[in-house]
């Protein structure tokens, strides 16, 4: 596939945010074992950024979209298409993680707790729903693996445990070995699974074939003519045109840059100064990551297009 | 419940283009507006079209043989392009199974282009909604027109006959026939997205020759062997 960076900075900023939302949520409920925070400024301007960032994430989509002013229309076939599932729970999580900042920021105790749990299911609802749109095309093999779910989730959370951190940093420093120590075992848990998804791709054999492509049962087929000598949709959309080093380049990248340096600075003293810096460079990563995702998934339509002449 | 499709004989495709061309023109011209083209006399041309023919050489040298091969929308019974749109705008016809795209519901998010492994689901570039061959539904339901006329702008237009179309769910329609007796296939089965759209297979050259012979001895013995092309019905 030829990645599209407007669905590269969708799902690496939604997934920042929602890991970020889980975050307060796990700070606030007392799941992470520490006291909780003493005020509400990790909260609110938590939930502020992680809004910032759904934001962001929801106009860059729109960008991919060749008529963005009929955008409304996708809420339509939610009993069938996980895109049109998308199009609903985003708006309505990103509406419910402002509801949680509002009710930190005026004190509601009692709403506090029901916009953050609706927020969590909501959010772990979304970081499925998302990953589904992939997982649900079966001929586009790369895709269509529950490692695929978790990879988005753990790299959401990931992400968003590691911004965490550096806004606890400023705000709520005694949160900061604890939070630090989440997103550190996020990013390894993180790494496990996509490196575990990048062998399984690595083996993977294509069940399209030439043969099966046109129907003809010889072992030798060879394109001459694709039906015209230009471009067309069909070979910008499903093909990105880089080189194979290139490709290697950007996947030995993102595995540094996600996983390895983030680690390297979680881990280490001083974790204070070095979280917003660990989260850049995560950040950085996961574009990279993304764009991966889409540059490594071989489309079967791209037997037929195999030559021009 | 009727299913619509086209049956292509790869024993007498050409690969002339006249199918495309005549696509081309009848769908340009039709009511749902132009098929835009990009650059079409520049240096990288590039258009949208709902019916491609493609070449392929088949064999070891000297035992090769080049396939033309026309490729559309197959009008898939179980077509994966239509649940994953999240406008509504693809749609299967449940009268006539056509796969069909509602150009004003369309948002041009190409997922629905992801979402089929024969790429034949186009994006029009001028007018950014996802376009495919519709069978010229605004020919085959215009009952102003003769009989004979109310077929697809490319069956119409195959100088060599190699392009059947009809109800594959009706046993004696001609398309059914046709991949009853010839062994019509599917492309791609291995998705279970039962194109409703077949091919023929090839046959050697020597065996239709010799089938031919023998129906026509059956038929008119004493008479001379034939000299034309053999064609299908």
């Amino acid at each position: 596939m030829n990645p599209a960076f407007s669905v590269i900075f969708l799902t690496t900023l939604i997934g920042a945010g929602q890991g970020l939302f889980l975050a307060l949520f796990a700070v606030e409920s007392g799941w992470l074992g520490t006291a909780p925070a003493t005020g509400a400024a990790l909260y609110v301007r938590g939930d502020f950024v992680a809004l910032a960032l759904l934001i962001a994430g929801l106009i860059a989509s729109f960008f991919h979209l060749g008529h963005p002013e009929r955008a409304w229309r996708a809420v339509a076939m939610w009993r069938t298409s996980w895109l049109s599932r998308e199009v609903i729970v985003l708006p309505l999580f990103m509406a419910v993680v402002a509801l949680h900042g509002v009710c930190h920021f005026s004190g509601g105790t009692s709403g506090v707790v029901v916009t953050g749990l609706a927020g969590a299911i909501l959010c772990l609802a979304l970081f499925y729903i998302t990953a589904m749109n992939y997982v649900c095309i079966k001929f586009l093999q790369e895709w269509a693996t529950p490692l695929t779910i978790v990879n988005y989730t753990l790299l959401g959370c990931a992400s968003g445990f590691t911004l965490a951190t550096a806004l606890a940093a400023s705000l709520e420093p005694a949160l900061v070995p604890t939070l630090a120590r989440w997103a550190l075992n996020l990013t390894l848990a993180a790494a496990a699974a996509r490196i575990a998804s990048l062998i399984r791709n690595a083996r993977l054999r294509p069940k399209s074939t030439m043969q099966s492509a046109i129907g003809i049962q010889n072992p030798r087929i060879v394109q001459k003519a694709q039906g015209f000598m230009g471009s067309s949709f069909n070979t910008r959309e499903f093909f990105h045109g880089k080189s194979r080093q290139l490709v290697q380049s950007v996947k030995w990248g993102f595995l540094l840059l996600v996983f390895v340096i983030p680690a390297w600075l979680l881990s280490g003293s001083n974790v204070e100064n070095k979280a917003a810096f660990a989260f850049l460079i995560q950040y950085i990563g996961l574009i990279a990551e993304r764009w991966y995702f889409f540059a490594q998934a071989r489309h079967p339509q791209n037997l037929y297009y195999q030559a021009a002449s | 419940m009727t299913q619509l499709a086209l049956v292509i004989d790869l024993n007498v495709c050409v690969g002339c283009h006249a199918c495309v061309t005549s696509c081309k023109e009848w769908n340009t011209s039709g009511v749902a507006g132009s098929l835009s083209d990009e650059n079409p006399y520049g240096k990288d041309p590039s258009g949208t079209f709902f019916n491609r023919v493609q070449t392929f050489e088949v064999g070891e040298f000297p035992n090769t043989q080049t396939v033309h091969f026309p490729k559309s929308c197959l009008h898939c019974e179980d077509p994966p392009c239509v649940p994953v749109c999240p406008t509504g705008a693809s749609y299967k016809r449940q009268t006539d199974g056509l796969v069909l795209i509602d150009y004003d519901k369309c948002i041009g998010c190409n997922y629905c282009s992801w979402a089929c492994p024969y790429g034949v689901r186009e994006l029009d570039e001028n007018q950014k909604v996802m376009k495919k061959c519709t069978l010229c539904v605004d020919r085959i339901n215009d009952t102003s027109l003769a009989d004979e006329q109310r077929k697809p702008a490319c069956v119409l237009a195959c100088p060599t006959n190699a392009r059947l179309y009809g109800d594959i769910h009706d046993p004696e329609s001609i398309v059914s026939k046709a991949i009853r007796e010839n062994g019509g296939y599917q492309l791609m089965p291995e998705w279970e997205t039962k194109p409703a759209n077949h091919y023929l297979p090839r046959r050697s050259a020597s065996a239709i020759d010799n089938e031919l012979s023998r129906k026509v001895e059956q038929q008119r013995p004493n008479t001379l062997k034939p000299t034309g092309a053999p064609s299908k019905p």
